[in-house]
């Protein structure tokens, strides 16, 4: 199949947001998280090399899901929980494409959380975007596999009982290779995080906060809010120690136990220093996961947590095509004939 | 030595091959099969495995089968009852005695009946059937192939163990001794198949000689027969499964017409082979998937097919139940897809490894909506090929997700296929987009031509971007739509698209018999061999019957009904409670009578002639 391949002239890709917006109407209601992570990924993709038609946008059900068709470039609103066997299937068919997944928190971790394992230890070079608002917004308000327990919903008039998932400890433990976590509020911080995701060959996870204003408003408040964010957030950065509340405080580790430290008394460079490629801490970072407004309590991380790479699907199968095209049989009426064959006379 | 005639009157023979799940059966079914094709008989075969990987040795639940009948005349199954039954234990001879035609030969080996396998076998107060009176109405050639085999190759240097497992081949080489056949193939082929174990192929051509000699001087024996060449149509042939055939004919279609094949599929009995077949195939650029699930196969399949892959899901009932979802998002994105269900013996988990026909309404109605989806049926073994060739031709020239049936009896069952080249082979042209597919600088994706078919336009190139979904598509755009004249506008126009696909099949023919006779059997699926086969000899008795086999079941071929109504009556035989029936019956208003069969096991041709006889008289009566 001929494909053209256009606009790629290394240097930059002559395209501007405007460019990859659709004549639709965004329809998610008005204050949703939703805007800002579209706005983001529209701003991102002119400055990546990558032709816009080459580009494909995988979603499922639920708010998040209707996303490719806000996006003027290839995509797929499949069905609920699938977006991931999707775009495995696409992926491995074209690795030449550039693929998104956009999901949700019921989407992807509850319907579809076998498909989600499986695409990260299978690790396509694809990116996947959880739109992580912690609840069921397009069927009106039940609570999420990421809902905090005891949490209050139509369906839980009394509180849920269920335990919610830690994303991040669920995409280690899937052998993600790029796992990080930002959120809609920032939208600088979630540029840089989609272009680091971008970057990484491999199947990158980013879980996003999302606001959902109309049925679970404020759930990230304590990270988002002026006067709690910086005691409850902690920005990861490459080779940089752990240290928050405006830089006075600082994590350590006491064995295999993070502890919070005062920068008054420790010195930051005596600090935790973060190294995205050791999956030990990564997943003790993922650790980092209560609602705890108690003093000395650890903030949630924000950044990558872990980040190696390893060879991808649609590589080794790719590979293992073309080493038996140059040894095996490739003339299809051998193939027919097969190896045992007679002849009537 | 004393004079042994060669009984030349035989037209056909049914040999059952029956031991335990290690005996090696499944492999000296198919050496025979092989020599007999060679030598230029017809043939037709049936394995058939216990549901347990490993059950317990000795044990009936154990027990191994292969079926096969061979002839100097054109062969359409199997056969009903054996007139060869050879036996290695005591529990093959007990779970297949009643199969044995009365008369028919018996090949047993002692050693197999001992107080051990006897009491396996639960044969009342281990009272063995070889030495008590109970087979005085069968030809009993009781041998102890263990013995004989342990002897001759008591020199070989191999185990005790290594060297039982060559008594099969003392079996096959006896076997061919008594059909006249020649152990050469047999030899060539094992000396191929342990090159580098020279030791364990000497051993087995030994032991295959020996069984064949045993045969000449044992004395035993007063008769062997001769079963001679078939007048079979001239050209070249090989054996093919039906499993085997779906997956070449896959391979076909992508490389024919140059496109990538990706299969995606999840195990599952009897479905599987076709994923094992494919994966072998990896130097034709075929991409195997086995995904997490049934359903992560199918959307996989959709994924690939997005990407202009030629893009198949295969499996068998439970497995399609779990891509019903997916197989309704297939018809609104309106892609290539073509989903194979190997039908085995339902509901649920039901009866893994046997065969039966009774998903047929599934596969046409088993989705939320109004979702129709064009159904094929592979009606033998070698038919598969073709069957999976012509959907994956309509799936794509289409844009739509087609089925193809198959079933776990001509799915492991095998015949002689006189394979096409690829010269024989139909182009399978998609509709791209072009100019036409525009309106000002917009791209529509749902730009359709005069039988329905939308552009596939894959992504990568410019200027066609577009997004596909779930939810109900604009008219021409493919936007998303709630408006209600464009919905049931929507479904109108994906129902006519399935049904002018019967414009681009061919007109039904009548397999066998004529237009106007007082009986029709008609029959879809696997069911051809045994409705050909009873027709065939009822006509040659004088009676008025003719056989009509559908491939295309969604669309219905356009002349069907006309050629319906020209016979007095219809029966269909079905392995389920009569779900083409229901179909005729519905469409034509034609007062079909179903026969019914949902035993796990094929119609025999004696059931369906009783079926024949039972209402042909019916019609004579009445006439």
């Amino acid at each position: 199949m001929s494909v053209q391949v256009l606009n790629s002239s290394g240097n930059g890709n002559p395209l501007t947001a405007k460019d990859y917006a659709t004549d639709q109407d965004v329809r998610w209601c008005p204050g949703c998280g939703d805007y800002s992570i579209l706005k983001q990924v529209q701003t991102v993709l002119p400055t990546l090399d990558i032709p816009k038609e080459k580009t494909v946008f995988v979603s499922g059900i639920g708010c998040a899901a209707r996303y490719p068709y806000y996006m003027n470039t290839y995509g797929m609103h499949s069905i609920h929980g699938r977006a991931t066997a999707v775009a495995s299937g696409l992926k491995a068919a074209r690795p030449d494409l550039d693929v998104w997944i956009i999901t949700g928190d019921g989407d992807a971790l509850s319907i579809g959380g076998n498909h989600f394992i499986h695409l990260l230890r299978r690790n396509f070079n694809v990116n996947v975007l959880l739109f992580n608002n912690e609840i069921y917004g397009l069927t009106k308000g039940q609570y999420s596999p990421t809902s905090p327990k005891g949490k209050v919903t139509k369906s839980t008039p009394y509180g849920s009982v269920d335990h919610p998932f830690n994303p991040i400890a669920l995409a280690l433990g899937a052998e993600g290779t790029f796992v990080a976590r930002s959120m809609d509020r920032d939208p600088k911080h979630l540029r840089d995080i989609l272009l680091a995701a971008h970057e990484h060959k491999g199947t990158s996870f980013i879980d996003i906060y999302q606001n959902c204003n109309v049925f679970n408003d404020g759930a990230f408040g304590l990270f988002t809010d002026k006067a709690t964010k910086d005691d409850h957030t902690l920005f990861l950065e490459d080779g940089k120690p752990l240290i928050f509340g405006k830089e006075t405080k600082g994590i350590k580790l006491d064995g295999f136990k993070p502890i919070v430290v005062s920068l008054e008394e420790t010195a930051a460079d005596e600090c935790w220093i973060h190294d995205p490629k050791d999956k030990i801490k990564a997943s003790i970072l993922s650790g980092f996961f209560e609602y705890d407004m108690n003093q000395g309590a650890l903030p949630r991380p924000f950044g990558i947590f872990y980040k190696n790479e390893r060879a991808t699907y649609e590589d080794l199968l790719t590979e293992q095509i073309e080493d038996h095209k140059k040894t095996d049989n490739t003339d299809l009426d051998k193939l027919l004939s097969g190896e045992n064959t007679w002849e009537v006379k | 030595m004393k004079e042994i005639n060669i009984n030349r009157s035989k037209k056909e023979v049914v040999i059952l091959f029956a031991g335990d799940s290690g005996d090696g059966i499944q492999f000296t079914g198919g050496q025979f099969t092989e020599t007999v094709e060679l030598f230029g008989n017809d043939i037709s075969t049936f394995p058939n495995f216990p549901a347990e990987i490993r059950a317990p040795i000795g044990t009936e639940a154990g027990v191994s089968g292969f079926q096969l009948k061979f002839g100097s005349v054109e062969v359409f199954t199997p056969g009903d009852q054996y007139d060869v039954l050879v036996v290695m234990n005591a529990a093959a001879l007990k779970v297949n005695l009643h199969n044995l035609r009365q008369g028919g030969v018996i090949v047993a080996n002692i050693s197999g009946f001992d107080s051990k396998n006897l009491k396996l076998a639960k044969y009342i107060d281990d009272e063995n059937p070889l030495t008590n009176d109970s087979l005085e109405n069968y030809e009993v050639h009781a041998i102890d192939i263990s013995k004989l085999t342990k002897e001759a190759l008591k020199d070989s240097g191999l185990s005790v163990k290594e060297i039982d497992r060559c008594k099969n081949m003392f079996v096959l080489g006896f076997i061919y001794w008594m059909f006249s056949q020649s152990p050469d193939n047999t030899i060539k082929f094992i000396q191929h198949k342990f090159k580098s174990k020279p030791e364990i192929a000497d051993a087995n051509t030994k032991a295959l000689k020996t069984g064949y000699h045993y045969g000449e001087t044992s004395e035993t024996f007063t008769s062997r027969y001769e079963v001679k060449p078939a007048p079979l149509q001239k050209g070249k042939y090989r054996n093919i499964s039906g499993n085997q055939a779906t997956a070449l004919g896959m391979v076909a279609a992508a490389n024919h017409n140059n496109f990538e094949l990706m299969y995606a599929s999840y195990p599952i009995t009897p479905a599987s082979d076709i994923l094992h077949e494919l994966s072998k195939h990896k130097s034709f650029g075929v991409k195997t998937f086995q995904a997490e699930d049934e359903i992560a196969a199918v959307c996989a399949a959709i994924g690939a097919s997005f990407g202009g892959s030629l893009a198949i899901t295969g499996s068998s009932g439970p497995g399609i139940a779990l891509k019903a979802e997916a197989m309704g998002l297939a018809v609104m994105l309106e892609l290539p897809l073509i989903v194979v269900n190997v039908q085995r013996g339902g509901p649920s988990t039901g009866l893994p490894t046997k065969t039966e026909q009774a998903d047929l309404l599934q596969m046409l109605y088993g989705r939320n909506g109004e979702a129709p989806m064009p159904v094929f049926a592979a009606a033998s073994p070698k038919d598969c090929f073709d069957t999976i060739y012509e959907a994956c031709r309509i799936a794509i020239e289409h844009m739509t997700p087609v089925v193809v049936l198959s079933d776990g009896y001509i799915a492991n069952g095998a015949e002689p296929w006189r394979f096409p080249t690829s010269k024989d082979l139909k182009t399978i042209t998609p509709r791209r987009p072009d100019k036409t597919d525009f309106l000002e600088d917009k791209f529509l994706p749902y730009e359709r031509d005069e039988h329905e078919v939308r552009p596939w336009a894959v992504p990568g190139i410019k200027g066609f971007e577009h997004r596909l979904g779930g939810l109900e598509k604009e008219l021409r755009t493919g936007n998303v739509s709630y408006n209600p004249e464009n919905h049931q506008e929507m479904i109108r126009i994906r129902e006519k698209k399935v049904n002018d696909i019967a414009l681009d099949l061919p007109d039904q023919i009548i397999h066998r018999g004529n237009e106007g006779a007082d009986l029709l059997v008609l029959g879809w699926g696997s069911t051809f061999g045994s409705i050909e086969r009873a027709v065939k000899d009822l006509i040659e008795e004088g009676i008025s019957v003719a056989h009509i086999h559908l491939r295309h079941i969604n669309p219905f071929p356009k002349n069907l009904e006309s050629l319906l109504r020209s016979f007095k009556r219809v029966i269909i035989p079905e392995m389920n409670r009569g779900q083409l029936s229901k179909l005729i019956r519905e469409r034509f208003l034609i007062d079909a009578i179903s026969v019914n069969k949902t035993k796990g096991i094929p119609f025999s041709v004696e059931e369906i002639k009783q079926a024949i006889l039972k209402h042909q008289d019916h019609v004579s009566t009445s006439a």
